[in-house]
């Protein structure tokens, strides 16, 4: 099999077999590319994990390029990262085309509005995750405090907000560090 | 013409949500609020689906929430939309791997970026939490939706306290929530 094609079935199994994304996806990705196949060493994996955490975009899809792109150059970051998205597309339109001609029925609506409550915990338990890496002293609790007061009650757009917050956070960092030095 | 206003969206969600599918609901919100290409709920029931299918739940809810706007042709121009800078900027960086990682630039952006994500996901908690737990307009005891917050309290103690339930499966919750929801006429 050309090595696109095995590239691209290979992130669609792993696509397939893991539910949410991101770490949940690890055991998987090293099952499939570093023991079966060999593509990569286990540091290397978590090196490129580390990383795609500090890019933007879906984790997941970002791991997929850089392996992709180590195996087979930039040709096989697109089947890696393609492999990696078609699954859940695939999936999702196919459920939401199906949802979309069920959500009149009484019972259904009930079922959402329990499914609805849950997902507030899903989100809640997730935030708490972040927020304990995320606040580590007094000025990313404010830089916390202002995004969420920002965005909750003043309604101002996420990009504006994370443009200010890196901004802010770079000039505080170099304060810190300066502060230390002296 | 709105694939290219779904382009154009979510490129931009793809650029700015940094640490997963989670942070791309806030994004989501704002994009709702101005384009009414989905309300609130429909988001809040995305998000379940995402949760309970297969794959990264960023590429579920960028599906989902561009067949909710414009059908098949609306979801393939929001996923591709959505995977497109992560995919340029990792091409970008596999080259300069070494430098990004040992440079204090990485580290210096993300003091900030950090705690703006977890401000940004709280932030769409609050809003999530206002159009199904409570009910704004009323007041008194009317003013708390109980059956759905009895549900949150119980769930998000048992998430956090049973240690079996604590490792459990999402989908295991929602399935768990769809039920009680139908049984106890939510």
């Amino acid at each position: 099999m050309n090595i696109y094609l095995k590239l691209f079935s290979s992130f669609c199994k792993i696509g397939v077999l893991t539910f949410g994304g991101g770490m949940s996806m690890l055991p998987m990705l090293r099952r499939e590319t570093e023991f079966k196949r060999g593509w990569v060493k286990e540091d290397e994996l978590l090196d490129w994990f580390a990383v795609s955490q500090c890019t933007p975009g879906i984790i997941a899809v970002n791991v997929s390029t850089f392996i992709g792109r180590h195996v087979a150059g930039w040709k096989g970051a697109l089947a890696a990262a393609f492999g990696m998205v078609f699954p859940s597309f695939a999936v999702i339109v196919a459920i939401a085309a199906f949802i979309t001609s069920f959500s009149h029925l009484a019972w259904v609506q009930s079922a959402f509005a329990g499914i609805r409550a849950c997902v507030c915990v899903l989100v809640l338990n997730a935030a708490v995750g972040l927020v304990k890496r995320a606040v580590v002293d007094p000025y990313t609790l404010a830089l916390y405090a202002l995004v969420f007061a920002g965005s909750a009650f003043l309604d101002l757009s996420p990009v504006l907000l994370v443009i200010l917050a890196v901004a802010a956070g770079i000039f505080l960092k170099i304060l810190k560090e300066r502060g230390r030095k002296a | 013409m709105i694939y290219l206003k779904l382009i154009w969206e979510f490129i931009k969600i793809g650029a700015f949500a940094f640490g997963g599918g989670m942070a791309t609901i806030p994004f989501l919100q704002d994009l709702a609020e101005r384009t009414g290409w989905f309300t609130q709920e429909q988001l809040a029931d995305m998000i379940a689906v995402s949760e309970s299918t297969p794959g990264p739940i960023g590429i579920n809810i960028a599906t989902y929430a561009g067949f909710s706007a414009a059908g098949v042709l609306g979801s393939i121009c929001a996923t591709l939309s959505v995977v497109a800078p992560g995919i340029a900027c990792i091409l970008t960086i596999a080259r300069l791997y070494d430098r990004f990682r040992t440079s204090g630039i990485a580290e210096r952006t993300f003091y900030g970026l950090r705690p703006a994500s977890a401000g940004l996901i709280s932030a769409a908690l609050y809003a999530l939490a206002l159009i199904t737990l409570v009910n704004p307009g009323k007041a008194g005891l009317a003013f708390f939706n109980l059956k759905p917050l009895a549900l949150a309290a119980v769930l998000f103690a048992l998430t956090n306290l049973a240690k079996p339930i604590k490792g459990a499966h999402p989908v295991l919750l929602i399935a768990a929530s769809a039920i009680i929801g139908v049984i106890a006429r939510f």
